[in-house]
């Protein structure tokens, strides 16, 4: 005999539990926490390696990249001043997910820090389903991707707390309608933070490490 | 291909309702999935023939109920259906718009015998 067995349980729940974990353990150190999205390329990495150098003696930072192979990413966030530069490979996997963030967060002594940067594996859809437990998404766009992103990729454009557009140098030689690209971010995230930069010639870079510091300290 | 994690998930959670209710066999499993949830059903699928296989949900069947976007408009409060390209409200093009429905992805109910 068949028999109906309601569930209606959110397929995520595992995840965010765990992610809650995170949180908590993050919080009770008293560190900020940011999660930084982006597509391969667009610069997540250059954005870490100027920043760091302008929170040194503001901020103690770590950072936890997460790459699907090589530590390279966590070579440069040392090398630019990381405290804590912890890699994750994840082996063949598109996002971070809470179990990973767990696993690295062993490894750090997090109350010897004010800010936690989680970098992202380079991907613009999966890494939008899985809560990690940091305080702040980040997505880093950048102007030669195109100013259709936000429409195509409306899961991680919406979920967002701050955005990035990087490469700002490169906007007289690139096709990009910054109204556009702006009106679609608008639609599904009325207000959000924006910060136009570049990390090649430093612009814009201020009032983001700005925006580190207050919530860091705030 | 983050669906395998989920698969997965999907496979937990079903056996464990399962276990509680003494069944031998999951026969059917109820999904909601909204459009703007990221989410591939044929990759789901494909998957779920791979990890299910050897417990007592292999040969389950997966049904997929598709919840439709909808968005209310925060200027006008026009309801509307966004499109590929085109995101802002159709009847006052304003921006700034809630999600009413479409993030939806979860297990409704499992059939078990």
């Amino acid at each position: 005999m068949t028999q109906n067995i309601p569930i209606v349980e959110n397929i995520m729940n595992a995840n965010d539990k765990l992610a809650q974990t995170n949180r908590a353990r993050i919080d009770a150190a008293g560190v900020f926490s940011i999660n930084i999205l982006a597509s391969p390329g667009a610069g997540k990495t250059s954005l870490i390696e100027q920043t760091l150098p302008l929170l040194k003696g503001k901020l103690r930072v770590a950072t936890v990249d997460g790459d699907i192979a090589t530590s390279i990413d966590a070579d440069r966030a040392a090398a630019a001043g990381a405290g804590a530069a912890i890699q994750i490979n994840t082996g063949g996997d598109c996002h971070l997910d809470a179990v990973m963030l767990y696993g690295a967060l062993e490894q750090i002594d997090l109350t010897q820090f004010d800010l936690l940067i989680v970098e992202n594996v380079g991907n613009l859809v999966c890494p939008a389903n899985f809560k990690l437990g940091t305080h702040k998404t980040v997505l880093v766009a950048s102007v030669p991707e195109g100013d259709d992103k936000p429409y195509k990729y409306p899961g991680t454009y919406r979920g967002v707390d701050a955005l990035v557009i990087n490469k700002i140098d490169l906007l007289p030689y690139v096709n990009f309608r910054m109204d556009y690209f702006q009106q679609g971010v608008q639609v599904l995230n009325p207000g959000v933070t924006t910060f136009p930069l570049s990390c090649t010639t430093g612009e814009g870079l201020d009032a983001w490490v700005e925006w580190l510091i207050q919530n860091a300290k705030g | 291909m983050h669906e395998l994690p989920i698969t997965e998930s999907l496979l937990k959670i079903s056996l464990q309702h399962a276990e509680k209710a003494n069944a031998k066999r999951i026969t059917d499993l109820h999904i909601v999935m909204g459009e703007l949830a990221s989410m591939v059903d044929d990759s789901i699928q494909f998957y779920w023939e791979i990890i299910a296989k050897d417990t007592i949900a292999e040969k389950a069947t997966l049904h997929f109920r598709r919840v439709p976007a909808e968005l209310q408009c925060m200027t006008c409060f026009e309801k509307y259906h966004p499109t590929d390209k085109e995101l802002i409200c159709p009847k006052c093009h304003g921006v700034g718009a809630k999600i009413i429905k479409g993030e939806e992805f979860s297990l409704e109910s499992i059939d078990v015998e």
